[in-house]
C-alpha cells in the first residue's frame, strides 16, 4: 500500500511516460499531427504544473530511498519540463516550415524527458544510471531525426559513439564505488570511512561521466558538431533540459554521496571549470555559425556553473539552480529565434552573416533576440546577470577568487561573440531578397513569455532565490 | 490613513501602464496610431486617475499626519546595502503629486487638440505618460537612489520631448544641449549620493534626516553644494540655466508641463526635502540664496529684450525659479513650495496660451501657403503679432489673468507667494550674513519690478494694438481673416488654469494680514500643511514691517505694469525697445546677447575639450589602448585557431580528448 501512495511523488514522470506511450499510439493509428501536438503540449503542461506545486510542498525519500522528491528534485523537474514544453511548442512550426515534420519527435522528446525526470530525483546509482541512459538514448535518436540531412545523421552517430564511450566510464565508476562501499545508495556511499584506491578511482570515473554530459572541456568536442547538426529546436532541448537534469543530478551526487571528499573533487572541478570557461569562450569567439557559437557558449556557461559546484556550499548550489533557471530561459529563447530565422531559407541559414539587417524586418523577434543575448552576456537587468552574480558571490565567499577572476574576464570576452550577432541583426544592410514571415501567435507568445521571465527574474529575483535557499541542505 | 497606503503605488503604476499601452500598441500597430481620440483619452486618464487618488489621500491626510512608507519590493541588495522600490507619502510629496498629476492631466487634455495633426501623436502621449511616471517616482521616492532614477528619467523624457521633431537639426541639437547640461548637474548629484551613503550607510530619507548630526560641518557644506549643483542643472539656475531657453524647441505643451510646471521644480523639491540638512550650514544657505537672486535678475534682464514669446516665458521661468531658490536660501521652504505651486498654475496657463497663439499664427501661415503665397515668418515672433485680443478672446483673457498673477498684483496667486518670498528674504536680513540678504532682497525687488514690466510688454505686444503681420509682409495682406480661436479642448484648459491662477494664492494668505484685525489668525493653509515636513526659518520681523513690505511689493508691481502700459500699449513694441536700447547702450546689448554665456561656454569649455581630445586623447587611444586591445584579440584568435585544429570532426580525436581528461582526473585523485 505504501508504495501506491508513493506514486504521487513521481507523478510528473508518470504523466510524461504515459503521454509518451499515448502519443506513439496516436501516431501509429490516427495520423493526426495536430492531435499529437496538442496531446503532448497538454500533458507536459500538466506535469509542469504539478512539478511547480511540488516545489512548494514537502520533500523526502520514496521507493525505499531510490528516489527523492520535492525541493531541489522538484525544481530540477520544473527546469526539465520548461525545456520540454518550449521545445515541443517551437518544434511544431520549425519542423513544419523546414519540411521535416514527423510525429515521433514528440514521443521521443517525451521519453527523453521521462529519463530526465528520473535523473533529477535519483538517490541511488542505479536509478541515476537508468535516468541518464533513458535520456541519452532518446537524445541520440533525436539528433539524427531529420534523416535526409547528412550532417544530422553524422552528428547522431558521433554523439552515440562518444556517449557510449563515456557511459563506459560512468558505469565503471559506479561499479567501483559500489565495490568500495557495498551500496548503491548515495547517502550510504557518503558514510564510507575507509577511502581506498578503489573509492578514488570510482569518484574519478564518475566525474568523467558527468563532465561528458555537461560538456566540460576536454569532454566537450562532440557538442559543437551535434548542436550544429541536430534540428535547432532539438538542440535547444539538449542544451537546456538535458544540461539542467545532468547538473541537478551532479549536485546530488556531489552533496550526498561525496561530501567528505569535497576538498579533492573541489580541486578537480576547479581545474576543469577554468579549462571549460577559457576554451569554451575562446572557441566561441572564432565561430561564424550561430548554432555553433551557441554550442560553445553553452560550454562556456557550463564552466561558469562549475564555479558554483567547486565552491560546494548550499549557497553555491542554490546559486547554481538559479543560474540553470536563467540559462534555460535565455537559451530556449535564443535557439527559438535561430530556429525562426531558419524557416525562411532552410537549415543552412545559420551563418552570422545571414542575419544582416534582419533585426528591423521583424522588430519583435529582433528585440527578443537582443534580450536573450544580453542576458547571456550577463548584463543587468536580465536574469543571466543575477545568476552569474550569485554564483560568483558564492565562490568568493569560499575564497575561490582566482576562479571568479577567470569567470569575469571570460564573460567580458563573451561580449564580443554575442554582440556580433546583434551587430549583424541591426547594423548591416539586409539582403533585399529576404522577407520574414510573421511567426504564429503561439510561437511568438512563447518567446515573449521567456523574455518577460528573463527580465522579471532579473529585476525581482528575491522570491525565487528565497525559495531556492529554503531547499534545506540541498541534500534533501 | 494607514489603511489607504496601498493606494500609493497605483499613483505611479497607472501612468506606467498608460505609457506601455500607447507605446507598445503604437509601435506594433499602424491602425492604432490613427486612433487619436483613444490614445489621447487613455493618456489623459492615466494621469487623471492618479490625480483623483492623490486628491482622495489629500482629504484623508491631516496636517500633522506622520509620513508613511510603502515598499513595493527590494530593488537592490548588495552586502549591507539594500534599497527598496519604496514610496514615501507625506505632506510634501503629496503636494508635489497633486501639482504634477493635476497640471499634468490638464496639459494632457490640452495636447489632444494641440497635437491633433501630428504624425507622432501616439509617441508624444506615451512619452508624456513616461514623463509623469518618472516624475512621480522622483517626488514619491522614499530613498535617494529611487529619486535619482526619477531624476535621470525626467531628464531622458525631457530630451525625448525637446527633440520630438527630431528631423529638425536645431531641435535635436537643443535636446542634446539640455541633456548634456543636465548631465553635469547629475554627476555632482551622484557624488553627493555616494558621500551621503558613506556617512549614513543608507540612502533612505528617514535615515538621512534622522542622522543629520552624523555629518561634520564640512561634509554638510560639500554635500549641500553638490546637491545644489545638481539642482542648478535640473532647475535651470546659474551657471547651468542656458539649456532651458533652447528647450523651447519642443512642442508647447511640453514646455508648459516639463519646462515650467514640473520637472524644473525638482531641484526645489529636493532641497526642501533635505531642508534639515541644508539648515545646518548658514554659508550653504547663503550660497543657495545668492544663486537664486542672481539667476532671477539675470534671466529677467534677458527676458526684457526677447521677441520670441516662448523665449520670454522661458527666461521668465528661469527668473521665477530663481525666486524659489532665493526662498530656499532664506530658509523659507514653505514660501518656495508655495511659489512652486502658484507658478505651476500661471506659467502653465501662459505657456498654453502662447501655444494657442502659435497655433493660430501657424494656421495663418498655412492658409497663406495654400493661397500660393510664399510667405515666411516666425509664428512665435511678437513683432508679427499685435491686436490678437479681438481674434483670440479666450486666450487673451486667460493670458491677461495669468500675467496679472505673475506680475504680483493682489489678490491673484503670484502676489501672495512672491510677497512671502520678499518678506522672508528681508526677514533673513535680521540673521546671519544679514547685510548680504538685504542686498539680495533689493535685487529681488528690482526683479519683481522687471517681471511685471516684461510680462506686460509681452501681453500688450501680443494682444493689444493692431495686427502687424500684414504691415510687415506685403503678401500677407488681409491675413487677419485666417486668425481664429483655438478649439474648446484647448481654451477650456486655459480657463481652468486661469481660475487657479486667481484663487491659488488663497492657500497661503499670510497670517499677519488677518491677525492685525482679529488678534490671532491661522489662515495660512500651506504653511500649516507643510509645517510638519520642512524646517522653516522663524519670522523675526513685526507685523508693521510686514505690512510695509507688502505695500512696497504692490507698489513695485503696479509701477512695472504702469510703465509697461505707457511704453507698449499701442504698437510701440519695437520703437520703445529701441528707445530703451539707446538709453542703456552696451548694457542692453549684453542682455540681448544673453550675457554671452553660450559663447563663453563654447570658447572656454567645449572647444578646449574638443581640441584636447583630438590632439592628445585620440592619439593615446589609437596608439596605446587600441594597440593593446588588438594585440589581445590577435592572441586570442591565434589560440582559437590552434584549438580549432583539434576540432577535426573525427570521432577518434574526440575520444582522445576524453581519454586525456580521464588521465588528468585519475591522476589528480589517485596520486595526490
Amino acid at each position: 500500500m505504501e508504495s501506491v501512495n508513493e506514486l504521487v511523488t513521481i507523478l510528473p514522470a508518470i504523466i510524461i511516460g504515459f503521454a509518451g506511450l499515448l502519443v506513439m499510439m496516436l501516431d501509429a493509428y490516427i495520423e493526426n499531427v495536430r492531435l499529437v501536438f496538442r496531446t503532448t503540449t497538454l500533458f507536459t503542461l500538466g506535469a509542469l504544473g504539478i512539478a511547480i506545486n511540488d516545489m512548494f510542498g514537502h520533500s523526502g525519500e520514496a521507493f525505499y530511498g531510490l528516489i527523492t522528491y520535492g525541493g531541489t528534485a522538484a525544481f530540477g523537474a520544473v527546469l526539465v519540463l520548461i525545456g520540454t514544453l518550449v521545445t515541443v511548442i517551437l518544434s511544431r512550426d520549425y519542423l513544419e516550415k523546414t519540411g521535416s515534420h514527423i510525429a515521433e519527435v514528440y514521443s521521443m522528446i517525451l521519453f527523453g524527458t521521462f529519463g530526465m525526470l528520473i535523473l533529477v530525483s535519483a538517490n541511488n546509482l542505479v536509478t541515476l544510471f537508468l535516468g541518464i541512459e533513458t535520456m541519452s538514448i532518446c537524445l541520440y535518436v533525436l539528433a539524427g531525426l531529420v534523416k535526409n540531412e547528412k550532417k544530422g545523421v553524422e552528428a547522431a552517430l558521433k554523439y552515440f559513439l562518444l556517449g557510449a564511450f563515456s557511459t563506459g566510464f560512468l558505469l565503471y565508476g559506479m561499479a567501483l564505488l559500489y565495490g568500495a562501499s557495498g551500496s548503491t545508495f548515495l547517502t550510504d556511499i557518503a558514510t564510507l570511512d575507509d577511502k581506498g584506491m578503489i573509492y578514488w578511482a570510482g569518484v574519478a570515473l564518475l566525474l568523467v561521466g558527468f563532465f561528458f554530459k555537461i560538456s566540460a572541456v576536454p569532454f566537450h568536442m562532440w557538442t559543437p558538431d551535434v548542436y550544429q547538426g541536430a534540428p535547432t529546436t532539438i538542440t535547444a532541448y539538449m542544451a537546456t533540459a538535458s544540461k539542467s537534469a545532468a547538473f541537478v543530478a551532479f549536485i546530488f551526487v556531489l552533496s550526498r554521496a561525496l561530501p567528505e571528499a569535497r576538498a579533492e573533487w573541489g580541486d578537480v572541478i576547479w581545474l576543469f571549470s577554468i579549462l571549460t570557461m577559457v576554451i569554451g569562450n575562446v572557441l566561441a569567439l572564432v565561430q561564424d555559425n550561430v548554432k555553433r557559437m551557441l554550442a560553445y557558449s553553452s560550454i562556456a556557461h557550463a564552466g561558469y556553473i562549475l564555479i558554483g559546484l567547486a565552491a560546494g556550499t548550499d549557497a553555491a548550489y542554490s546559486a547554481v539552480l538559479f543560474y540553470l533557471f536563467a540559462y534555460t530561459l535565455m537559451n530556449l529563447g535564443a535557439f527559438g529565434i535561430v530556429a525562426y530565422y531558419e524557416w525562411h531559407k532552410g537549415l543552412d541559414f545559420t551563418e552570422v552573416k545571414n542575419y544582416a539587417g534582419l533585426g528591423f524586418k521583424q522588430p519583435v523577434m529582433g528585440v527578443l533576440m537582443s534580450i536573450f543575448l544580453f542576458s547571456m552576456v550577463g548584463i543587468p537587468p536580465f536574469a543571466g546577470f543575477i545568476g552569474k552574480y550569485r554564483v560568483f558571490a558564492a565562490a568568493v565567499d569560499e575564497g575561490l577568487i582566482s576562479l571568479v577572476v577567470v569567470g569575469v574576464l571570460a564573460s567580458a570576452a563573451s561580449v564580443y561573440y554575442y554582440l556580433r550577432v546583434l551587430i549583424n541583426l541591426y547594423m548591416h544592410e539586409s539582403d533585399p531578397g529576404i522577407t520574414l514571415i510573421r511567426p504564429g501567435v503561439l510561437y511568438s507568445a512563447t518567446l515573449i513569455i521567456l523574455a518577460a521571465l528573463t527580465i522579471y527574474f532579473g529585476v525581482k529575483p528575491g522570491d525565487l532565490t528565497n525559495l531556492l535557499g529554503s531547499f534545506k541542505g540541498i541534500s534533501y | 490613513m494607514d489603511t489607504y497606503v496601498h493606494l500609493v503605488p497605483w499613483i505611479v503604476i497607472i501612468p506606467l501602464v498608460g505609457f506601455l499601452f500607447n507605446g507598445l500598441f503604437g509601435l506594433f500597430s499602424e491602425s492604432f496610431q490613427t486612433r487619436k481620440t483613444l490614445i489621447g483619452s487613455i493618456a489623459t486618464l492615466a494621469v487623471f486617475i492618479p490625480f483623483l487618488i492623490a486628491a482622495y489621500l489629500f482629504i484623508l491626510m491631516q496636517g500633522d499626519s506622520e509620513s508613511v512608507s510603502v515598499s513595493l519590493f527590494t530593488w537592490i541588495e548588495v552586502g549591507d546595502f539594500s534599497t527598496d522600490i519604496g514610496y514615501r507619502l507625506d505632506q510634501l510629496s503629496l503636494l508635489m503629486v497633486l501639482v504634477v498629476t493635476g497640471v499634468g492631466a490638464l496639459i494632457h487634455f490640452y495636447s489632444i487638440g494641440y497635437m491633433a495633426d501630428d504624425e507622432g501623436f501616439w509617441k508624444f502621449f506615451s512619452f508624456l505618460n513616461l514623463f509623469i511616471f518618472t516624475m512621480l517616482n522622483l517626488v514619491l521616492a522614499d530613498n535617494m537612489l529611487l529619486l535619482f532614477l526619477g531624476w535621470e528619467g525626467v531628464g531622458l523624457c525631457s530630451y525625448l520631448l525637446i527633440g520630438f521633431w527630431y528631423t529638425d537639426m536645431a531641435k535635436s541639437d537643443a535636446a542634446k544641449k539640455a541633456f548634456l547640461y543636465n548631465r553635469v548637474g547629475d554627476f555632482a548629484f551622484l557624488i553627493a549620493l555616494f558621500m551621503i551613503f558613506q556617512v549614513i550607510g543608507s540612502l533612505r530619507f528617514e535615515d538621512i534626516l534622522n542622522g543629520t548630526n552624523l555629518f561634520t560641518g564640512e561634509q554638510v557644506f560639500i554635500i549641500g553644494l553638490l546637491i545644489l549643483i545638481g539642482a542648478t542643472g535640473k532647475s535651470a539656475q546659474i551657471p547651468l540655466f542656458v539649456w532651458l531657453p533652447d528647450a523651447m524647441a519642443g512642442p508647447t505643451p511640453v514646455s508648459a508641463l516639463i519646462h515650467a510646471a514640473t520637472m524644473v521644480t525638482s531641484g526645489i523639491y529636493v532641497i526642501s526635502r533635505l531642508s534639515p540638512l541644508f539648515m545646518l550650514s548658514a554659508e550653504l544657505m547663503l550660497f543657495v540664496a545668492v544663486i537664486g537672486a542672481f539667476t532671477a535678475v539675470i534671466a529677467a534682464t534677458i527676458a526684457l529684450t526677447k521677441y520670441d514669446i516662448k523665449a520670454v516665458l522661458a527666461y521668465s521661468t528661469v527668473s521665477q525659479l530663481g525666486f524659489m531658490f532665493l526662498a530656499l536660501g532664506t530658509g523659507a521652504y514653505v514660501a518656495a513650495m508655495f511659489h512652486l505651486v502658484t507658478h505651476a498654475f500661471f506659467k502653465a496657463c501662459l505657456f498654453l496660451g502662447s501655444g494657442s497663439v502659435i497655433h493660430a499664427m501657424h494656421h495663418v501661415e498655412n492658409k497663406l501657403h495654400n493661397e500660393g503665397k510664399k510667405v515666411h515668418f516666425d509664428p512665435q515672433d511678437m513683432r508679427f503679432m499685435g491686436g490678437l485680443k479681438n481674434y483670440l478672446p479666450h486666450t487673451y483673457k486667460t493670458f491677461m489673468i495669468a500675467t496679472i498673477a505673475i506680475a504680483g498684483i493682489p489678490p491673484l496667486a503670484g502676489f501672495f507667494s512672491k510677497d512671502e518670498i520678499l518678506v522672508m528674504t528681508f526677514n533673513a536680513g535680521m540673521g546671519a550674513y544679514g547685510e548680504v540678504y538685504i542686498g539680495l532682497w533689493a535685487l529681488a525687488l528690482v526683479t519683481a519690478f522687471m517681471t511685471a514690466f516684461y510680462m506686460f510688454r509681452l501681453t500688450l505686444g501680443t494682444f493689444h494694438g493692431t495686427f502687424r503681420l500684414p504691415g510687415k509682409i506685403k503678401e500677407a495682406k488681409d491675413a487677419e481673416k485666417y486668425l481664429h480661436e483655438s478649439p474648446f479642448t484647448m481654451t477650456s484648459v486655459l480657463w481652468v488654469l486661469a481660475g487657479l491662477s486667481i484663487v491659488g494664492g488663497f492657500i497661503g494668505i499670510p497670517n499677519f494680514v488677518v491677525s492685525t484685525f482679529t488678534g490671532t489668525a491661522d489662515v495660512n493653509l500651506i504653511s500649516n500643511w507643510l509645517d510638519h515636513v520642512t524646517l522653516n526659518a522663524d519670522l523675526i520681523i513685526g507685523k508693521e514691517v510686514e505690512w510695509l513690505l507688502l505695500f512696497g511689493s504692490v507698489v513695485i508691481a503696479l509701477l512695472g505694469v504702469f510703465t509697461a502700459f505707457r511704453m507698449y500699449d499701442y504698437n510701440q513694441l519695437e520703437a520703445s525697445d529701441a528707445g530703451i536700447s539707446e538709453k542703456l547702450g552696451a548694457i542692453y546689448q549684453v542682455w540681448s546677447d544673453k550675457y554671452k554665456l553660450d559663447e563663453i561656454y563654447e570658447g572656454g569649455i567645449v572647444h578646449p575639450t574638443i581640441r584636447f581630445s583630438d590632439r592628445v586623447l585620440a592619439v593615446f587611444d589609437i596608439r596605446f589602448i587600441d594597440g593593446f586591445v588588438n594585440a589581445v584579440a590577435s592572441i586570442v584568435r591565434f589560440i582559437g585557431g590552434v584549438m580549432r585544429y583539434f576540432q577535426t570532426g573525427l570521432v577518434q580525436t574526440y575520444a582522445y580528448g576524453i581519454v586525456l581528461g580521464v588521465i588528468v582526473i585519475v591522476a589528480m585523485l589517485l596520486f595526490r
